[in-house]
């Protein structure tokens, strides 16, 4: 098998590696099939080595089979104990997070983690909601579905990234598909489909190669049709964008439009300039000159674990035996994200609580899903936020604390079809998670003129 | 020698409170008159100062500066808990599945960790590691605000060049320790007396015994700065300093710092690469035109190990973020094992050492590949160690502009084979060049008595 190796510039000039660095979706034919309807951490290991299904018995194996989430005590205290035994490097030698995560903060973290944090409200949360897995292309998907009581809501499945999962969209759930009980209006229901990505919450971990966004687009697709719904309309960010903008491109007729909050939208003058390294090109607009600054620090600070992710996913043994490793290497994902996420460990709120964070961070560790979801970032071939030719209707939501917040000049050249765009005043790369009244607002709005 | 120092030790642990004031008085009288730091300029400087405080300092201060610069004797001593709690840990190893490919494309392979931590966790000894440093002279000082632990073995024979080593990363002084005896004493291994040297193995700051530095600064260029001094310190007015991986940045360093006793360096890791060729690299250019055949080839394997570097560049901009492997030795092991060489990412060399039980030779064996990851783990450095990368903001293999007297030994895998040519521009006073036949980017480690022969060879025209 080639090496799919993306780190083409050497080792100072971080911003030529940005292309080929960002995407990096795992696909492989997973041949894993979890059987069992509740999840068991132990239970989980013990499938993961026994034999694969063939692909055609998977493949023939169309059934929906209804979920819940039971992970035994015995896997919270286990977690629990890693927690207060961790060992603890020494401070960073600097008074900010230009080291990295910060000792204090992950002292903070680990600390509520271990003493108040209680998974069994997540659990019970998740377990009110209607989930399934089915076998689609030999591989489990996981998914949330939720019907609207209204008659004409729209089918609308969201696609989450990394370090993300059905965690952060889950305050958007109630918004969208009862738009009445939130000052909305029925007329602004969505039918909501929240799947898990391959190798990541509670869909099957990929044995095989090739799970790459193209193929979790098309199993997007067959899991909307298997749903019963021959128009859909989709939304993502992070990896949740290349999967929803390639459904767009693999099935114009089927899909009614897209919503983005991480478009792929950069022009490749853009990304010439960014390569170089260099400042701004000259006759950028304000938003753009923003833009290019957002991604000009991204690329030459902040790259770094996706360029591990992308060429050596499996060395990350650390964060699959480490709680506090893998809380650290998530919450290192972008420098605001970070930033937003270190407040609400000193106690200020803004959007999300660490209950919410844990949440997530907890899922990832009772999955184990550390590095198979490293392994979409390897699989992936699509340059990240390079345009992918979509030609459907596009609406755009541009956060300011994403990695970038797009401009809508850019948007208009990625997306021909435009035919909505927004620029928020605040909210970043976890937009429905922090920011879920107005990212529920902006779906109702991106998909308003397409009903 | 070993005698000696151990009835110095001795000597220096009973003196009484009285007996230290005066040695120190007189010690700092001794030291303004016969500067011996790097900077002799400085240490006029610094004499005077310490001349007069000394003569209006109180007691108390007279101590601070005898016990500062004193050279403490230092047995590695981990605690039986210790041990056991890193066997658990290896034991309890939550383990991510297989990787999805049959080579090692996606990072070191699932079975290659399964198998070294089932080793680690059971028969694997430290024991043996610490009896063999232990059997070593060892020391810690205190240079520039920071205790550098050190290996000093002397030779026997009169006249030895003293010769200070510097590891890298994930090197450790573990790299080093089998270089002791064939260059403390070559006769045993078919070599001459007159190539004796005297071995100093420092450990860098963050990494090993040395301390951990709490704030930034312990660059490359400040270490150069503390061997020179730690040299000094020692007694030694001339020597020679050898470096490879962070060793040779070092060495570098401390070649353009040029201190007065310094009469050359030995790097196994040359800065030879050409600006305009640099220039291409970085940029992801093709080279330049009118490279030989040579050069263009070490152009290739330069653009191949930077596919290789992504530790480096996180910990180059996230070092703190690593706390995996400050909390998972299984996690630190792998990190750690993940160095590329010219043959694969983790090195080969290092891949064939793990299936090496022993060796007759010298050469890298499955025990010494876990005596470095574990001292790593005890001593809590894979963060620490990290930071270094995070310090160095210049260019790994570009020409640093070294003047003084230079050699060059060229290992077959080590990450670019450095051509005659960019070496003769890189250091103009090239005193010694040779292509080795065999051993990679962790040299001294794989093939110490080739490496050993390289350093007698290398330094013989400037004894």
């Amino acid at each position: 098998m080639t090496c799919l190796n993306y780190s083409k510039m050497p080792a100072c000039s971080a911003a030529i590696l940005i292309i080929t660095v960002v995407l990096g979706l795992g696909s492989g034919l997973a041949a894993q099939a979890q059987g069992n309807t509740t999840t068991n951490k132990k239970e989980k290991i013990m499938t993961q080595t026994s034999p694969a299904q063939s692909s055609a018995t998977a493949q023939k194996n169309e059934a929906i089979r209804p979920f819940r989430v039971n992970f035994p005590a015995e896997a919270l205290t286990d977690l629990r104990r890693r927690i207060e035994a961790t060992k603890w490097p020494s401070r960073e030698l600097v008074d900010d997070a230009t080291q990295g995560v910060q000792l204090a903060t992950m002292r903070k973290l680990a600390d509520y983690w271990a003493k108040q944090y209680d998974w069994r409200k997540i659990e019970a949360r998740l377990n009110a909601l209607p989930q399934f897995v089915t076998n689609i292309d030999g591989l489990d998907v996981h998914f949330i579905h939720v019907r609207s009581k209204h008659p004409k809501a729209m089918p609308l499945i969201i696609t989450h990234g990394w370090p993300g999962s059905i965690m952060e969209e889950m305050k958007i759930i109630d918004p969208l598909t009862n738009p009445t009980a939130h000052g909305g209006s029925e007329t602004d229901a969505f039918d909501i489909v929240i799947p898990s990505l391959p190798g990541y919450g509670f869909s099957g971990k990929p044995t095989e190669l090739g799970w790459e966004p193209v193929r979790i687009a098309r199993a997007w697709v067959t899991l909307m049709k298997r749903l019963g719904y021959s128009k859909f309309a989709a939304s993502g960010g992070d990896w949740g964008d290349p999967v929803t903008e390639q459904m767009a491109v693999l099935a114009p007729s089927d899909v009614i439009g897209i919503h983005l909050n991480m478009p792929s939208a950069v022009p490749p003058e853009i990304f010439k300039a960014l390569g170089a390294g260099g400042p701004a090109p000259d006759g950028l607009t304000d938003d753009e000159k923003r833009a290019y600054g957002q991604l000009d620090l991204f690329f030459k600070k902040g790259l770094a674990y996706a360029q591990e992710m992308t060429n050596r996913p499996q060395t990350l043994y650390a964060m699959e035996d480490s709680p506090v490793g893998l809380a650290a290497w998530i919450l290192d994902h972008d420098i605001r994200s970070y930033e937003l996420i270190a407040r609400v460990f000193d106690g200020k709120s803004e959007g999300i609580d660490r209950d919410d964070v844990l949440d997530n961070i907890t899922l990832y560790w009772l999955t184990n899903t550390a590095v198979s979801s490293a392994r979409l970032y390897w699989e992936n071939k699509l340059p990240f936020f390079a345009p992918q030719g979509v030609k459907i209707p596009v609406a755009v939501s541009a956060f300011p604390d994403e990695l970038y917040q797009a401009p809508k000049s850019w948007a208009e050249k990625a997306f021909p079809n435009l035919v909505y765009y927004n620029r928020l005043p605040k909210g970043g790369h976890f937009a429905a998670w922090e920011q879920p009244e107005f990212f529920s607002s902006e779906v109702r709005a991106a998909f308003r003129s397409l009903r | 020698m070993k005698r000696c120092n151990t009835l110095c030790g001795a000597l220096l642990r009973r003196l009484n409170f009285f007996a230290a004031v005066c040695v120190a008085v007189l010690g700092l009288f001794a030291w303004y008159g016969c500067p011996q730091s790097a900077q002799p300029h400085d240490a006029q400087k610094e004499g005077k100062m310490v001349k007069s405080s000394a003569l209006t300092a109180t007691q108390k201060q007279i101590e601070t500066i005898t016990s500062k610069s004193s050279i403490r004797p230092f047995k590695v001593s981990i605690p039986e808990e210790a041990l056991t709690e890193m066997r658990r840990r290896i034991a309890a190893t939550q383990w991510p599945e297989k990787e999805t490919v049959q080579d090692e494309s996606q990072g070191v392979p699932l079975a290659t960790m399964r198998e070294l931590a089932q080793y680690w966790s059971t028969d694997y000894d430290w024991r043996k590691a610490e009896a063999k440093l232990n059997a070593l002279p060892q020391f810690v000082t205190n240079i520039d605000g920071l205790d550098i632990h050190f290996i000093h073995a002397r030779s026997k024979h009169p006249g030895a060049m003293p010769l200070i080593v510097s590891h890298g990363w994930p090197g450790s002084i573990i790299e080093q320790i089998k270089l002791i005896d064939p260059l403390t004493d070559p006769t045993k291994y078919g070599g001459r007396a007159e190539d004796a040297f005297d071995v100093v193995i420092p450990s860098m700051p963050g990494y090993g015994f040395s301390g951990k530095p709490t704030t930034t600064g312990w660059g490359p260029e400040r270490m150069a700065r503390a061997w020179g001094e730690l040299m000094g310190r020692l007694g030694y007015k001339k020597y020679v300093a050898q470096g490879g991986d962070w060793g040779a940045f070092v060495v570098d360093q401390m070649g353009l710092q040029a201190p007065e006793g310094l009469l050359a360096i030995h790097t196994n890791m040359p800065a030879t690469v050409p600006a305009d060729v640099d220039k291409a690299l970085l940029a992801g250019a093709p080279p330049p035109s009118g490279l030989s055949a040579e050069e263009k080839r070490a152009y290739d394997q330069l653009v191949r190990t930077f596919k290789q570097v992504d530790y480096a560049r996180l910990m180059g901009s996230r070092p703190q973020t690593l706390y995996g492997i400050a909390d998972s030795p299984v996690g630190l092991a792998a990190w750690l094992l993940d160095h590329n060489d010219a043959d694969a990412q983790p090195a080969a060399t290092v891949t064939a050492g793990l299936k090496r039980i022993a060796s007759t030779t010298g050469e890298l064996t499955r025990d010494e590949i876990l005596d470095n990851i574990s001292l790593y783990w005890l001593t809590n450095t894979g963060v620490s160690a990290s930071r270094l990368y995070w310090e160095y903001k210049g260019g790994f293999f570009n020409t640093k502009g070294v003047k003084i007297p230079v050699a060059v030994s060229v290992f077959p895998g080590e990450q670019y084979e450095a051509p005659r040519s960019w070496a003769e521009r890189a250091y103009p006073k090239l005193i010694y060049y040779r292509k080795v036949e065999k051993g990679g980017h962790f040299a001294a480690w794989e093939q110490p008595l080739l490496f050993a022969s390289e350093l007698r060879a290398a330094f013989k025209s400037i004894r």
